[in-house]
């Protein structure tokens, strides 16, 4: 169902002309791809996926004019990374991009996991995953962790009572919604050779390829940046230390990892402040130092405990 | 002060009653009045015997004043303002404190206020514009006996203005040939039909004949469409006992709703209210005689302020205005009167002439009815202005249809549909309303007819009364 | 007898095109969805079956017509309404109320 009310895009005449890059400023797309461009650092291979897209949908929505187009295409993605890759941000520019191309009627993300979408007993499934994809109709659905649906092990499950009526729906309602799984590049992968169905309707594949040291050092910067603070000159060495330590040890979740660790740096640096006995300027809020790192378990050696809440009292052994 | 109790005559803005530094209590009674002196007397001094003669004062120096307290009591002059554009007038602000009144008393409220101060000689005109009433005197109220929203879910009617039409010709009908005039009405596709106001019980026909004859058109037309349909039976009296008898009889044949004309008075308006809520019978109130007092604007008492307390008093529906028809009503008083029915909270609005914020602390709306002059070729200008809850009647414009009453009834509600359809998809009625008349035409007999008939009518008159204040296109 | 209950119901019958817009309004405004059916021939005006539960917080009419079409196809013999709710303080009722489907031959 296209925008009732809305007007339908004029068709155009066979000798028309068109100038893309006018197309392209009246659809205001580059200002999404910038504040892409802007918020995320890296991703290069993704941000390239990312200008295709929004180049191919530019001309369907031409050659559809010039009556060229018989169907629209198909829009339904899969992202596939490590947690903390920017899965999210990228799902919610590219609502944006989908909108302003005219391709949805609203830039809205509506975004589950299996919990949302599968009940726990007989008839409890239809009616949450209906209800889910009737908030999303006219935007993008995102569901992540999306192989959750499917537990092979179990034949009694809900999830595949899901993903029937995700099938339909998707089918039935093209204009509608537009889907986007996320997850693990291996368990989707795994997930799509047992549901062949839902693999034939996704039509873009994008990696999200786990960001280098350089990157994440530059995230840091990034975020340290937008909330006023900054790395002293051997502050900056140590994080990047830190940042060696941490990638390599488990449940490493790329730029929430580094959030979390500047969140811990900033409460060292206020209980360092606090401590001071000496009077503090502006530039001693702003600073963080290395001991505001070094206390972090990732130097002291507890290996594989960087990354897990904080237990009062009790000390961990290995 | 020896001098303020020295017996005398003194100024009344020397005895209190005006105090430009005082703050209005959350729980005063305020009034707004459009003052009109005497030459040579000073607005203070006006406004302030128009305070004083409204609450404590007399016209000289009493001892016994002094056994009350005075400055608890006496109505205080807070404000007076010029109006633009007319050197003669000023509007004067007064609150009176909450002790003045009797609680849940419309006839008392008014005694105060309007019951003495207008024939005082020092004042040329005198016109009370605007009051504010505090929740904390407005819960002592019934308020309408039913609502808006109970009314729509008796009729299990949503999303458009209810339509009506008074009986016509106003006199001298038979019962019989009445009851025909309804059933055709309500069967063409009408919500309601209604007694003229002066319809009572006269030689030519006897009440409860009508009763009976209405309510047997009434339910053969509920019958053969499967909709709630309704008549206003008019139950005004000589007595109180007698309108007592006919609502009685009339909820007795299972009507729906009742109607009373404003001169039965406010103290059988509110008995009338308090019944229509416990007999769970729909209450209409005919504005009759309004214009006596409303309509000139240096003298007299704001249909504003009669529309508040017949809110307070309890009625569902009250005569409000059509702007288009054939009575007065320029469209932004009358946009004010709607508001002050309808909303929850209305916001102070010189453009709509309303003087103060009044919070209706959840009393339900009344109805406002649209009645006079109005017929299906003005739908969407109707729709525009008055909005969705309202009862737009059309007395000639149905039964002088040239296919007869049912016919012009239908013509009627598929003029309206149609009209509400338009809006909700976004057209611009204002605009695009003839259009859309047009093209529910084609499809519609009824509805052609009645265009061709009485399309290019309409009564524009230079309005009596408007706000002082007026939007000016930009 | 052609039933007479509803906002339109003295307009011709609503192609999709015309519900959908109605539906758009009706979410526009932030009212809730609900359908209902009966079988009643001569259907009076609380009561009639509901058709699932009420769809709250739709900001996109898509969804509703869906399940138009799907109580349409269930039922196609009876007649079908759709309302809107209006929940905010002061109203708090049906906003709107119009047919759907009328049994074949009415």
């Amino acid at each position: 169902m296209s925008d009732p009310g809305q007007a339908r895009p004029e068709p155009l005449a066979d000798s028309t002309t068109v100038d893309l890059s006018a197309e392209r400023s009246a659809a205001g797309v580059d200002a999404v791809l910038d504040s892409l461009d802007a918020e995320l650092v890296g991703l290069a291979p993704v941000k390239t996926r990312v200008r295709e897209i929004a180049a191919l949908l530019l001309v369907d929505r031409v050659r559809a004019r010039f009556g060229l187009a018989a169907e629209p295409p198909s829009l339904h993605m899969c992202f596939t990374g490590n947690p903390g890759t920017g899965k999210t941000t990228v799902a919610l520019r590219m609502a944006e991009l989908l909108h302003r191309l005219g391709y949805l009627r609203g830039d809205r993300v509506v975004s589950v996991t299996r919990d949302d979408l599968v009940g726990q007993y007989v008839g409890h499934t239809a009616p949450k995953t209906k209800d889910v994809l009737r908030r999303a109709t006219g935007g993008v659905l995102f569901i992540d962790e999306a192989y959750h649906l499917y537990r092979a092990e179990n034949e009694r499950d809900y999830g595949a009572e899901c993903i029937e009526i995700l099938l339909q729906y998707m089918e039935n309602h093209r204009d509608d919604l537009v889907v986007i799984l996320a997850g693990y590049a291996d368990r989707m992968e795994t997930f799509f050779t047992a549901n062949p169905g839902m693999s034939s309707r996704i039509a873009h594949h994008l990696e999200f390829p786990d960001y280098t040291l350089d990157e994440l050092a530059a995230i840091g910067d990034l975020m340290l940046g937008r909330q006023g603070y900054r790395l002293s000159d051997q502050a900056q060495a140590v994080f990047r230390e830190y940042l060696t330590r941490r990638m390599t040890q488990p449940r490493f979740a790329n730029a929430r990892s580094v959030r979390n660790a500047l969140e811990r740096a900033r409460l060292r640096q206020a209980s360092r402040l606090v401590a001071a006995a000496v009077a503090l300027g502006r530039d001693d809020f702003m600073r963080l130092e290395p001991a505001d790192f070094l206390a972090s378990r990732v130097f002291s050696g507890l290996a594989g405990l960087a990354g897990q809440p904080a237990r009062r009292g009790i000390t961990l052994r290995r | 002060m020896p001098q303020r109790w020295s017996a005398g005559v003194l100024q009344y803005a020397e005895m209190g009653y005006w105090q430009p530094d005082y703050e209005p209590k959350p729980t005063d009674v305020l009034a707004a009045f459009r003052v009109t002196p005497q030459p040579g007397v000073p607005p203070e001094e006006a406004g302030a015997a128009v305070a004083g003669e409204s609450s404590t004062a007399t016209w000289t120096v009493v001892w016994t004043d002094r056994l009350t307290a005075y400055d608890h009591y006496q109505g205080k002059c807070y404000r007076i303002d010029p109006v633009p554009g007319n050197p003669e007038q000023y509007i004067a602000y007064i609150a009176y404190d909450l002790d003045l009144f009797e609680e849940g008393s419309i006839a008392n409220l008014s005694s105060s206020i309007i019951g003495n101060v207008f024939g005082f000689k020092a004042l040329k005109a005198l016109r009370l514009e605007d009051m504010r009433i505090p929740p904390h005197y407005t819960k002592t109220f019934q308020g309408p006996a039913h609502g808006i929203v109970m009314e729509r879910e008796y009729l299990n009617k949503y999303g458009r203005p209810l339509l009506g039409a008074t009986v016509k010709p106003k006199l001298g009908l038979s019962a019989r040939n009445y009851g025909r005039v309804v059933y055709e009405a309500l069967k063409g596709g009408l919500d309601f039909t209604k007694d003229d106001e002066n319809i009572n019980s006269q030689p030519f026909m006897r009440w409860r004949d009508r009763f009976t004859h209405c309510m047997e058109a009434v339910n053969k037309a509920q019958q053969e469409t499967g909709e709630v349909k309704g008549h206003y039976l008019n139950v005004t009296a000589a007595t109180m006992e007698d309108m007592y008898e006919r609502a009685d009889f009339a909820k007795e044949i299972g009507s729906i709703i009742v109607m009373i004309d404003l001169t039965v008075g406010y103290t059988a308006i509110q008995s009338m209210a308090k019944w229509a809520r416990r007999n769970g019978v729909l209450l209409h109130l005919h504005r009759a005689g309004h214009s006596t007092y409303t309509r000139q604007k240096s003298h007299g008492v704001s249909f504003r302020v009669i529309a508040k307390w017949m809110r307070l008093a309890g009625v569902d529906h009250i005569h409000a205005g059509t702007v288009v028809g054939k009575l007065e009503g320029d469209p932004a008083s009358v946009r004010g009167y709607y508001e002050t029915l309808r909303c929850d909270k209305a916001d102070p609005d010189p453009r709509l002439g309303l003087y103060f914020e009044q919070d209706w602390v959840s009393t339900p709306g009344v109805m406002p009815v649209a009645s006079g002059g109005i017929h299906a070729g003005q739908m969407h200008q109707l729709l525009d202005i008055l909005g969705e809850d309202v009862v737009l009647q059309f007395g000639g414009g149905t039964i002088g249809h040239p296919l007869g009453i049912a016919a012009g009834a239908t013509a009627n509600r598929v003029a309206l549909e149609a009209m509400v359809k338009g809006r909700n998809e976004g057209r611009d009625i204002g605009c695009e309303g003839p259009d859309i008349l047009r093209a529910a035409a084609r499809r519609s007999r009824e509805l052609d007819m009645a265009l061709s008939t009485w399309g290019d009518v309409t009564f524009s008159y230079e309005s009596t009364d408007t706000p002082d204040l007026a939007v000016t296109p930009s | 007898m052609r039933i007479t209950q509803g906002t339109f119901s003295y307009l011709p019958d609503l192609t999709d095109e015309e519900i959908a817009l109605q539906l758009r309004y009706a979410t526009g405004n932030g009212w809730a969805i609900s359908i209902e059916s009966t079988g009643d021939p001569r259907p009076g005006g609380n009561l009639w079956e509901m058709w699932g539960l009420p769809m709250f917080g739709l900001r996109d009419p898509a969804g509703a017509l869906h399940e138009v079409n799907e109580c349409r196809a269930a039922y196609p013999d009876r007649h079908i309404r759709v309302s809107a709710y209006d929940a905010r303080h002061g109203r708090q009722t049906t906003a709107l109320s119009f047919l759907v489907n009328r049994p074949p031959g009415e």
